[in-house]
């Protein structure tokens, strides 16, 4: 080994401490983009392999009913490429030992052969027996949550019928992957199943013999999306069209969609912050490296190394850490990244899902990583090597200083000399404290934005199931009822409240611009269910004209007081202008909303409903859920209660998680930062400090002096880190901003100061390392020595 | 008497070989007397300094301040020790950078019990027009008489001060010195001031010749050489 490279090796374990920091910090950059960028990867790569194996749809369109003939008919629509037709219904089912309402999807495969399009996978068991009238698959998650088997079976009330069905295998579809029951919002899989039938047994049960309810197809290469929706629609209109929609609004796509899209942007922004700061790091200690080095440095140019030998010893140093760092969080990567995909499989049915490290991504991570190390050592190292050998033999000039532009507004008058040298330390040089700080609050800011997301998520789900939704029990029935339902429901021994709604599909033009919605019909005294805002402002039903989402009347281009062409999808169709009287910023799904009575006037058909609202006593509950679902009438029964209180389970759990990660990130950061700031105070005091040691200072006054510009740094960065945290919420809440959900930007006084607490402990705990060294410092070489 | 040093000794131990830095040493320092410890570079005086400042411990023998003895302080002890009765003077000045001269000495003064004005300090040493001056504004001898202010100001008992000239061109090494025996003068603070430079020796009421860590020879000047007469 070369005696520079001796040195090199010394002076690394030397400072070892640094060294470690800054690859930490590395090492969490490029953990995450490893983690993220690859669960992206892996994800992206199942999701493709997964649609093109199973002829995934691009359109989906459900009618009430229509020949197998007008299939033939759509499918020479210009545009479209393969159709496939299917009978599908939503049925219940009777599970034991289950609280709440058992539902199942039931969806039709061809008689003969496979489905042309959204083709399923048989996991376990077996294809149906052709012919056979009582067989199922059922979907891989629900016969996991249940312990369904091939050979056991399962009761469903088709269409009013008690049916005992038994299941003869376990298939898994993309359609499926993310499994919300109609009503949801999260997969529920003790209580909700897809189920595979033959297509003339679930026709039969259904009226639809020789003819389907929906409709799949995609569309071929070249055509337009959008053009195609519109001439399906138009064909299938006469049918009881109830709107065609594409793949994008398809509920297991558009969640897994929303997912990757999260990670392919987190995969960028947040190793960038890390990669900078640990790029900050490099500089300031480097630089200060070489001003300690200077006279080593003349020494080796005087004996004839040449500037780049000097500086490849210097560069050496960046590349140290940062490859530690980048080998570190490789292999902190690898690691969290299967565990990162494994929680994906856990949401995702993928028949092909495993962590996928690809050789680019891990090239494109050492790459970005040396460029940080470049970036860090450049000033440092070209200071190195322009110093010429003579000057570098004198000592580094005494730093000058002046009273900064802050003490001269006469706040230094009020402080003591500690006080001021302080101040002066960090106004000598302003931008490393600015950059120290910057550093120190984007440890602030994750935590804010890492918190954030939980705090509107809380409040987003505090306003839907307590303030919008005050049922106890949601009730959709089989078929519209009359309105007089109202009474027998009433007469159900524990429900204290009854209120119905209408519910019809219908499509809302303004201008050249439609969008097909459920208009929902409310008792115009309705309390149980109501329109709110996220501002907790309570908008009545109208009496006449229409009150719909912010979200949709955005979409629409829409404003309070324009005039809506609504065709209704049902009945009689009938189309009519209807005022737009309220916009309501909620924040989960997009709602239409008018008076049950008016709605029931534009629709036709009589006063009828299409469901209730129940108010029950909390011990009847059960009692009620029960006898409902035993109701040949009800399609289903919702309980919003267990939908919060799920909801809170899982949140609960994800928080703690989620904070534990969040905290280290941000830790490593701010120990980062405040770790090495005190070191190269430390370096570049440490003589000063050791004279007033001498001269009778305490360790703690002493600590004070050199600490104290770090607190100042950590003090300063706590507001910047809740502004930039307050940004990064206010991009994320644009970003998740969906049909299905939209995060207020809401941050609470807790986020803020939990925040700025950990950030302030890691601050501590780092200084309080420092400080150690501080009680070390040698009182008697100051006497001799000379810096 | 102030100060009281019996049969020191120091030991240091580099790597296989142990270094005798003191041997045996008696030393008394009296009340407002000025003393010169003369001696080459590792005749132990420097050692003598640390041990009598608080600084650094004797391997054997005691030291008594009035009646303490400082082997039996801990670290903080000797902070507290240094902090009320002791002043230093450093051959590299030392001062900090970031604060004037009037804020070096007030340094000192903010966490003394009874300290003078920080402006009286630097008048005594004829800096009252630099007071709002920066170390790096200000020459070597400005520097050093600064760091003079700052050690007196705090009125200490004892004042130690190791080469304080030793940066010093003649002139203003002179002019440091006759600073240190007018504050000798006037406060009456007992001083110890290390060096090698012989010629010094006639300034202080009492020379002390180290040599290999043993004091070697003690003489009493029965005036002060006037600092004009001095050269070296």
């Amino acid at each position: 080994m070369r005696a520079i490279d001796r040195k090199l090796w010394r002076e690394l374990w030397r400072m070892k401490g640094q060294m470690f920091s800054i690859a930490m910090v590395v090492a969490t950059g490029i953990t995450t983009v490893l983690t993220m960028r690859g669960g992206y990867d892996s994800l992206a790569a199942a999701q493709a392999e997964y649609y093109a194996d199973t002829r995934f749809a691009d359109v989906w369109v459900s009618l009430e009913r229509a020949p197998e003939a007008v299939a033939a008919e759509v499918s020479r629509v210009p545009g479209v490429a393969e159709v496939d037709s299917r009978v599908t219904a939503v049925a219940r089912l009777d599970l034991p030992d289950v609280e709440g309402l058992g539902m199942g999807r039931f969806v039709s495969i061809p008689r003969e052969g496979r489905p042309r399009l959204n083709d399923i996978h048989v996991v376990r068991g077996r294809w149906l027996a052709p012919g056979a009238r009582d067989e199922v698959l059922v979907n891989g998650k629900f016969a996991e949550a249940r312990g369904l088997q091939p050979g056991d079976s399962v009761r469903a009330i088709l269409n009013g019928r008690l049916r005992t069905l038994d299941v003869v295998g376990v298939a898994n579809s993309p359609e499926h992957s993310y499994a919300v029951p109609p009503g949801g919002l999260y997969p529920d899989d003790e209580r909700y199943g897809v189920f595979w039938m033959g297509r003339d047994a679930l026709g039969s049960v259904y009226d639809l013999d020789g003819a389907f309810n929906e409709l799949v197809l995609t569309v071929a290469p070249g055509a337009d999306p959008e053009h195609v929706i519109a001439e399906v629609d138009r064909v299938v209109e006469r049918y009881g069209g109830q709107g065609a929609y594409p793949r994008e609004d398809q509920v297991s796509h558009r969640v897994l969609q929303t997912e990757l899209d999260q990670n392919r942007v987190m995969s960028t922004a947040i190793p960038t912050v890390f990669l900078l700061v640990a790029a900050f790091l490099l500089h300031l200690v480097l630089g200060r490296m070489i001003a300690t080095q200077r006279t080593e440095i003349a020494v080796l140019k005087a004996f004839g190394y040449r500037d780049a030998e000097v500086g490849r010893h210097y560069l050496a140093f960046a590349l140290a850490a940062i490859g530690l760092g980048a080998a570190l969080g490789t292999i902190g990567g690898a690691w969290l990244g299967e565990a990162y995909v494994d929680l994906y499989g856990a949401f995702f049915v993928f028949p092909e899902l495993e962590f996928l490290l690809r050789p680019y991504l891990l090239l494109a991570a050492a790459g970005v990583s040396a460029l940080a190390a470049g970036l860090g050592a450049m000033g440092a190292v070209r200071s190195a090597v322009e110093l010429p050998p003579a000057e570098a033999m004198r000592p580094e000039p005494p730093p000058t200083f002046e009273p900064g532009p802050l003490e001269r507004t006469g706040v230094g008058r009020i402080l003591p000399s500690a006080g001021r040298m302080i101040l002066r330390n960090i106004e000598r040089r302003p931008m490393r404290a600015a950059l120290s700080s910057l550093g120190v609050a984007f440890s602030v800011a994750i935590l804010v934005v890492g918190m954030f997301a939980f705090d509107g998520a809380v409040y987003m789900m505090d306003l839907q199931f307590r303030v919008i939704q005050r049922e106890d029990l949601t009730l959709t029935f089989q078929e519209s009822l009359s309105a007089t339902v109202r009474y027998d429901l009433d007469r159900l021994d524990g429900v204290t409240r009854v209120e119905t709604y209408r519910s019809v599909p219908v499509r809302i033009r303004v201008g050249h611009r439609e969008r097909e919605v459920g208009l929902q019909g409310l008792d115009e005294d309705s309390r149980l269910r109501r329109i709110v805002g996220q501002d907790g402002r309570v908008i009545p039903v109208p009496t006449r004209g229409m009150v719909m989402s912010r979200f949709l009347a955005d979409e629409l281009h829409a404003e309070t007081g324009d005039t809506l062409l609504v065709d209704v999808l049902i009945g009689e169709r009938r189309s009519a202008f209807i005022p737009l009287v309220g916009v309501v910023d909620d924040l989960m799904g997009v709602t239409a909303t008018m008076s049950r009575a008016a709605l029931n006037d534009l629709v036709g058909g009589g006063r009828v409903v299409s469901g209730a609202y129940l108010s029950v006593l909390d011990d009847r509950r059960s009692d009620v859920q029960s006898r409902l679902a035993r109701a040949p009438a009800v399609a289903t029964v919702a309980s919003p209660g267990t939908m919060y209180d799920t909801f809170e389970e899982t949140l609960g759990e994800s928080l703690y998680i989620s904070i534990a990660f969040l905290l280290g990130f941000a830790s490593v950061i701010s120990v980062g930062v405040i770790y090495n700031g005190s070191r190269i105070a430390l370096s570049e005091r440490g003589r000063e400090l050791a004279s007033l040691r001498v001269m009778g200072f305490r360790k703690g006054e002493v600590s004070v002096l050199l600490l104290g510009e770090q607190a100042i740094v950590t003090l300063a960065a706590i507001p910047l880190g809740w502004l930039i945290g307050y940004g990064l919420a206010a991009l994320v809440v644009a970003s998740l901003t969906s049909e299905t959900y939209r995060i207020p930007l809401m941050i609470s006084p807790r986020t803020y100061l939990v925040a700025a607490g950990l950030t302030v402990a890691a601050a501590v705990a780092s200084g309080w390392v420092v400080r150690r060294r501080v009680n070390r410092l040698d009182l008697i070489e100051v006497l001799k020595t000379r810096e | 008497m102030i100060l009281r040093a019996r049969a020191l000794s120091k030991v240091y131990h580099m790597g296989e070989v142990d270094v005798h830095a003191l041997r045996s040493v008696d030393l008394d320092l009296e009340e407002g007397e000025l003393m010169v410890l003369l001696g080459a570079s590792g005749s132990g005086k420097s050692t003598l300094l640390n041990i009598i400042g608080g600084l650094d411990r004797p391997t054997e023998g005691h030291v008594w301040y009035e009646d303490r003895d400082l082997v039996e302080l801990d670290d903080d002890g000797l902070t507290e020790y240094r902090r009320r009765h002791v002043g230093f003077v450093f051959q590299f000045y030392n001062l900090i950078p970031s604060l004037t001269a009037r804020e070096n000495v007030a340094l000192v003064t903010e966490i003394a019990e009874d300290p003078m004005a920080p402006e009286d300090a630097l008048d005594m040493v004829g800096l009252s027009d630099r007071m709002d001056h920066f170390p790096a504004q200000m020459s070597g001898g400005e520097q050093q008489r600064v760091a003079i202010a700052r050690a007196v100001a705090k009125q200490p008992r004892i004042l130690l001060c190791d080469e304080p000239t030793g940066a010093l061109d003649v002139e203003t090494g002179k002019l440091v010195l006759s600073v240190l025996q007018e504050v000798n003068d006037t406060t009456g603070t007992s001083m110890a001031v290390i060096t090698h430079n012989a010629a010094i020796a006639g300034m202080g009421d009492r020379v002390v010749r180290m040599s290999s860590g043993e004091i070697a020879e003690v003489e009493v000047n029965e005036s002060r050489t006037p600092l004009e007469e001095i050269a070296w």
